[in-house]
């Protein structure tokens, strides 16, 4: 399954003696001094052009800076290279940046920053990304706790057994403030001046044919119909065209890597619901699949074929629902829009039948899935299957050929699949752009290996190939669902073993991927072998997607730019998360 | 209503007495306008309660806005979070009064599954004048539509001589958070943090003890 | 020619459009009725999709959840719950709190004294009712509940919770009817035993 890493060890040993200083499991230990020299050499030398994921973890004598490098080269498409560079000094951590060899660094690198403050040297602008310049300490620290801490892990033994009448104390009632704040020592609110939220309008001055001109700066957001969600963009304008765009992330950070190290392993699976909610069974797939492949888990087949088949309807949905969106950013106020919306309801009336809820489905378990369903649900989702596919039909006739779309979207934001791999863009919209890459085919999970299905690919990514990208990859979902509702065996178990409501999950490191709607998502978790993670990180499509949105939008009209945002689909409760 | 009209026998089955107040709010009630706004999970309900399902156009609010001067209505759907909170008290400073605040599900009532997260307000109500909650996570949109009738329920019993809107004295903004700082500073504890600078710090470490006790 | 790729797109709105009517005004056939929901919401429906809230309602599922409520078999007094607190350990966001009642001698009982779920916290996502090894804590489907007072309504103490074994029978029928026919296989065998 994994790469043979001690080939690529060998043969890094060879152009870099000394370089490699140790193997932690699957990881190579990468000497941080020559981290950028090895880098560059993976990339042009081997092939591995691909930095999907970067994160930091902190032990108690260390930080580690994790890397995992992919291929696009066809041949070597499959498992990747991790590696990872430690860091000993805690006070003053520091690793050279790679945002020079890689752009996707960028926002990945500036997280790392927030959360552990370690500084990345060469980085353009190391600035905080989810919270704000002046907040104190970086909060995935293991020393760093928040004003509601009330210990390391859950379960907490305030809630039982030591609740006590008349009413249990709530978490504003412990603390100072009553409010989810704290403040240093002998803050004092009149001396402090606040650190202004974004300054990075310098005060240019731009050529415009001759005439010396201000550099204009247009705020969008965070409340902004169409930022799909509450996402700030601060787009500089040259007449109508874009010349630069600084996304302002965080407004939706909800701490879930911080509350996720402090939950239970089974805990976490209704938090993921909530990082991508558009696709909340997709998401708990990726989650489970990660923490299966730590335990050595199986799973029984009917429950396998449940997994795709929940995790394709959310395919499907989450294509017409971007498709719906990117019209409403096109002007088509709402018909499509609210089209897509139709078809939703049928199948969250599936979920709910299935998992109990609508949206927030926690439907996955470790090992199975938490409910079964009924012949006549199989028979119902049949027929929802059929009507999906004659609604992306529908779909097709209503806009494909729509001359207005066409001419907005042919040409706009194009990429090319290289520049894309350089950004670390991945799902619908690198494949627009031409390359044949689909993790459930490059390196399959579950039972994808089983089913017939293409990876449909376009050439130019511009928006119109990302509309019709979409639309393709949902009739192929159609085809796995209908191959699953064919060959889901009558009768059988739906978990495997029992289900411990605290399971432990073996020590080790790991980062794992499955093929979101939006892209690659990606867990990087620890174990220390208990009850809890010990690093609980998230690889979020649309997080890493964001980062290509200025290089797509540039030299565009500033219409433009809000339907690119809108055809690289992100939902902000996974960029933030 | 404090007083019954009394109608002449005469006259009854000919005319229909209401009060001001009654048929203002009647008026007022099927024409509110829902601000464009989504925070976080629970704007895909709010939007699924606008689609064709549940189509709160029969509620007479099918037009929302997404500039807040134009809008009397704003549901908080979904986690406010410290970064946002000063946004969304802005926005609703902005919002054209009357105006109302509905708080749909845990998160914006009470920072829900994310209360111990530190970057997230508990309760969009330590800001602002919440009229209804709605819990659930996320509420269904027919729980939302039940918040809506709700909302015309208590939008048509307010008199118009009691309540805060019609009155002579202007109503004062809702301070604006500051964010920049270590953390979120609410402008009316700042005295209170003032204090605080000035005590000893053995006392701090008292109330941090007690805190983790 | 320029335009056709309009016209079709129009003509997709212009149908339904027209079967929002053509669907919808049966004369013959009962409006706002269980029967004409049925038909209409179908996935094979067409035409108008709309639930005219309040007045009709979605069917919902009978394993729909929404928030957490305690099964009592006969009296108030005597819930299921034995305090063992598997729901309050398993919670995520840890929104139970659950103290264990005790004799008057100070001995601690299988029931609970206090049982509170802050519901402003709760992320209604089932493992409570899910991991109860007594059947005792079941997901509710009362949903419609919106409110004016968070502090009063939105925190359930034990009075709030507690709910019949005939309520929670009529929610979810087939749930209830699996775990009883479970109790009774399981009585059988102990009576085979002894």
């Amino acid at each position: 399954m994994a790469t043979d890493l001690g080939a690529i060890e060998a043969q890094l040993n060879q152009a870099f003696p000394g370089a490699v200083i140790d193997r932690d499991g699957d990881w190579l230990v990468i000497e941080a001094s020559r981290l950028p020299t090895v880098a560059q050499y993976l990339r042009d030398e081997m092939g591995y052009d691909w930095l999907t994921h970067l994160s930091a973890s902190d032990y108690p004598d260390r930080f580690e800076v994790v890397y995992n490098l992919y291929s696009s080269r066809p041949d070597q498409q499959g498992p990747g290279i991790p590696f990872k560079v430690r860091v000993p000094d805690k006070a003053n951590p520091h690793v050279p940046s790679l945002t020079s060899i890689w752009k996707s660094a960028d926002f990945q690198e500036r997280e790392v920053w927030d959360m552990f403050g370690i500084r990345f040297d060469g980085h353009p602008n190391l600035k905080r990304i989810l919270l704000w310049e002046g907040f104190a300490g970086h909060p995935l620290r293991k020393d760093w706790h928040e004003p509601y801490y009330e210990q390391e892990h859950k379960p907490f033994p305030s809630r039982w057994p030591h609740a006590q009448q008349p009413k249990p104390r709530s978490a504003e009632e412990r603390v100072r403030w009553r409010a989810n704040v704290q403040y240093p020592q002998g803050f004092d609110p009149d001396q402090w001046k606040p650190v202004p939220e974004i300054d990075v309008l310098p005060a240019a001055k731009i050529d415009l044919n001759g005439l010396e001109t201000d550099q204009v700066y247009v705020n969008i957001g965070p409340q902004h119909p169409s930022t799909h969600g509450v996402l700030r963009m601060i787009v500089g304008l040259n007449g109508e065209t874009v010349t630069s765009i600084y996304p302002v992330l965080g407004h939706l950070h909800r701490n879930h890597e911080k509350i996720g190290e402090r939950n239970l392993w089974t805990g976490i699976i209704p938090y993921t619901d909530r990082l991508d909610y558009v696709c909340p069974m997709y998401n708990n797939f990726g989650y489970v699949v990660a923490v299966e492949r730590l335990m050595g888990q199986e799973v029984p087949e009917r429950a396998e074929y449940l997994r795709v088949i929940m995790g394709e309807l959310t395919r499907v949905i989450n294509h017409l629902l971007a498709i719906g969106f990117q019209f409403n950013e096109l002007g088509a106020m709402f018909t499509p829009m609210i089209y897509a919306f139709t078809e939703r309801e049928h199948v969250l009336d599936l979920f709910e039948e299935a998992s109990g809820a609508r949206m927030m489905v926690n439907y996955y378990r470790f090992g199975g899935v938490a409910r079964d369903v009924s012949d006549d649900w199989l028979k119902r989702c049949r027929k929802v299957v059929d009507r999906l596919d004659r609604k992306i039909d529908e779909f097709d006739t209503m806009l494909s050929d729509n001359e207005i779309f066409i001419a907005r979207a042919r040409g706009v934001g194009a990429m090319s699949w290289q520049e894309m791999v350089n950004y670390g863009v991945t799902g619908p919209v690198l494949r627009s752009a031409g390359l044949k890459y689909d993790i459930r085919k490059v390196e399959p999970y579950s039972i994808y290996d089983t089913f017939d299905f293409e990876v449909p690919t376009f050439e130019t990514g511009d928006i119109y190939d990302r509309y019709r990208q979409r639309m393709a990859e949902a009739r192929e979902s159609v085809k796995i669902l209908r191959q699953a509702l064919d060959r889901i065996p009558a009768r059988g178990p739906i978990q495997a073993g029992k289900k411990p409501w605290n399971p432990k999950v073996p020590a080790g490191e790991l980062y794992s991927r499955v093929e979101h709607p939006k892209g690659e998502l990606g867990f990087y978790l620890v174990s220390d072998g208990g009850t809890n993670p010990y690093r609980y990180h998230v690889r979020s499509p649309s997080f890493v997607n964001l980062g290509a949105l200025e290089a797509m939008s540039v030299g565009h009209l500033f219409a433009d730019a809000i339907v690119i945002l809108g055809s690289i689909d992100i939902t902000l409760g996974e960029v933030d998360r | 209503m404090t007083q019954e009209i009394q109608v002449p026998e005469e006259l009854k089955g000919q005319v229909f007495i209401t009060t001001l107040s009654q048929i203002y709010g009647w008026g007022r009630r099927y024409s509110l306008w829902p601000m464009f706004f989504g925070v976080a999970c629970c704007a895909f309900e709010f939007m699924a309660a606008s689609a064709a399902r549940f189509d709160v156009g029969r509620f007479g609010m099918d037009l929302a806005r997404a500039s807040p001067r134009q809008a009397d209505l704003i549901v908080i759907s979904g986690t406010v979070t410290k970064k946002m909170v000063p946004k969304i008290v802005m926005l609703y400073n902005q919002m054209a009064e009357p105006k109302y605040v509905i708080s749909m599900g845990a998160c914006a009532t009470g920072g829900g599954p994310f209360k111990e997260g530190y970057n997230v307000v508990s309760g969009v109500d330590q800001f602002l004048p919440v009229d209804i909650y709605v819990p659930g996570c996320p509420p269904t949109p027919e729980a939302l539509l039940a918040a809506y009738i709700a909302l015309h329920e208590k939008i048509q019993n307010e008199s118009i001589k009691k309540v805060r809107w019609y009155r002579r004295e202007p109503i004062p903004e809702v301070p604006v958070p500051l964010l920049g700082g270590p953390d979120l500073i609410d402008p009316r504890q700042i005295p209170a943090i003032r204090q605080a600078a000035l005590e000893r710090p053995v006392e701090a470490t008292a109330e941090t003890s007690e805190t983790s006790a | 020619m320029f335009g056709i790729g309009l016209l079709k797109g129009l003509s997709v709105t212009m149908r339904h459009f027209i079967e929002s009517y053509l669907y919808d005004r049966k004369p013959w056939e009962p409006r706002y009725h269980e029967e004409w929901l049925r038909k209409r919401q179908s996935v094979e429906g067409k035409g108008l999709f709309t639930i005219q809230y309040p007045e009709q309602k979605r069917k919902i599922s009978e394993h729909f959840r929404f928030l957490p409520m305690l099964v009592y078999d006969e009296t108030p007094d005597k819930p299921r719950c034995t305090a063992c607190g598997v729901c309050a350990r398993v919670c995520p966001p840890q929104c139970i709190w659950i103290q264990r009642a005790t004799d008057e001698k100070g001995r601690p009982q299988a029931r609970p004294a206090g049982f509170w779920i802050d519901t402003t916290i709760c992320m209604s996502c089932g493992f409570c009712a899910e991991f109860c090894p007594f059947d005792a804590i079941k997901m509710n489907q009362e949903h419609e509940i919106p409110t004016s007072d968070r502090d009063r309504d939105m925190f359930y103490s034990l009075e709030k919770l507690l709910v019949p074994v005939e309520y929670y029978a009529k929610l979810h029928p087939s749930d209830y009817a699996a775990e009883q026919q479970e109790r009774q296989a399981k009585q059988e065998a102990r009576k085979q035993e002894a």
